[in-house]
């Protein structure tokens, strides 16, 4: 009596579609992902309930966080610009490379006269970097009016429309720094701008 | 992953000598683990909720001419104080009693107040004014803008905070 022979069947799977389909996600996620900016600051930013999103261009961030204050702006070609308007306003020169290096910066914080010792530094050093923060205070004449200013300039030169402002601060800064950046915004009558939050999870 | 050679060997009895077909399947299995290993990489990495704006409008400083007088039974101050309290009363400062609350019970406060207001001046809402302290914390002033525009109260403004209200919230331990 012949036995009954069970074909055997080949354990391999084809992983074709399978492969497709990770590197279809594989490249999706790639094309998707912003890196992520390193502020140079900690701020943990307070929640609330508002859900309208933060523009992606022509918008100025002003980071607070442990008493200093940062600067930062969207867009290579405002930062190049916004840099030349200051230069000029300082009577400071930049070379191309000093130049190049600041339209690459995220966020700053150091006053103008130690701008040129931040750019000649590596990222690596940059980031490792305590900074002291952007002077500003009560009066109409400090650097952080003068930044603001320039880049609502250069951001209206360049794209013709209005810089918006964002106020990203951490929970715990005490007020008085937060008024004293918003008493700088209404000495050159920004009265409008965003307070930037995390969404708030229902309890 | 072990590929199992099932195709029967390749003795050939006799007949021509044929060269023997090479499989030309590859193992895809290697590949597969990698995409994955980096689609794991970039999901963990991306951030999945992106922070939100929420607009505030600062009082005109510059134009003065189109103040409205402010009536002062309609108005209700909040004082921020330390250690996230606040104090809040209606009407002028030193006037009315104050009371001290927390900020979770801030809705339900603003809600009966705003009531009352509109009762008593035949619809017309409440108009806020938010006075932060120095020993306040920026959470504090968002929460409050927050509530504000949670309740719909939007007569509110941020005003600077009086030496009158500085004593208010030091007697009550909040400055």
């Amino acid at each position: 009596m012949p036995r009954v022979k069970v074909a055997r069947k080949s354990t391999a799977i084809d992983m074709t579609a399978m492969c497709d389909v990770a590197f279809l996600l594989l490249t999706f996620f790639i094309l998707s992902a912003k890196p992520k900016s390193q502020d140079p600051v900690k701020a943990e930013i307070p929640a609330a309930t508002s859900i309208s999103t933060i523009p992606e261009t022509d918008f100025a961030t002003i980071l607070i966080g442990s008493g200093k204050v940062f600067f930062g702006v969207e867009g290579d070609d405002v930062r190049k610009k916004t840099l030349s308007l200051m230069a000029e306003k300082y009577k400071l020169t930049f070379t191309a490379d000093e130049a190049n290096a600041f339209s690459g910066l995220q966020s700053f914080g150091v006053p103008i006269n130690q701008l040129h010792q931040l750019l000649a530094m590596s990222s690596k050093d940059r980031a490792s970097l305590v900074q002291p923060g952007i002077p500003v205070d009560t009066t109409a004449t400090n650097e952080l009016f003068d930044w603001v200013h320039s880049a609502r300039l250069a951001n209206k030169f360049l794209h013709d429309k209005d810089l918006k402002i964002g106020i990203k601060g951490d929970s715990q800064e005490e007020y008085p720094t937060v008024d004293k950046v918003i008493s700088t915004l209404q000495k050159q009558r920004v009265d409008r701008f965003n307070l930037i939050t995390s969404l708030k999870t229902a309890k | 992953m072990a590929e199992l050679d099932t195709s029967g060997g390749g003795k050939h009895k006799g007949g021509k000598v044929r060269t023997k077909k090479k499989n030309t399947r590859v193992d895809l299995t290697a590949m597969v683990d990698l995409a994955f290993l980096l689609i794991t990489f970039f999901i963990l990495t991306t951030t999945l909720s992106k922070p939100k704006a929420m607009e505030l409008v600062m009082p005109d400083k510059s134009d003065t001419t189109k103040q409205l007088p402010v009536p002062e039974t309609r108005t209700m101050t909040l004082l921020l104080g330390s250690n996230h309290k606040l104090e809040w009363f209606v009407g002028e400062p030193g006037k009315t009693k104050p009371a001290v609350i927390g900020y979770s019970d801030l809705r339900k406060t603003l809600v009966e107040q705003d009531k009352l207001i509109k009762d008593s001046h035949s619809g017309q809402g409440m108009i806020v004014i938010v006075s932060p302290s120095d020993k306040s914390v920026y959470s504090d002033m968002v929460t409050v803008m927050d509530e504000l525009n949670i309740t719909n109260i939007d007569q509110r403004a941020i005003v600077k905070i009086l030496p009158v209200d500085i004593d208010l919230l030091k007697r009550d331990n909040l400055y």
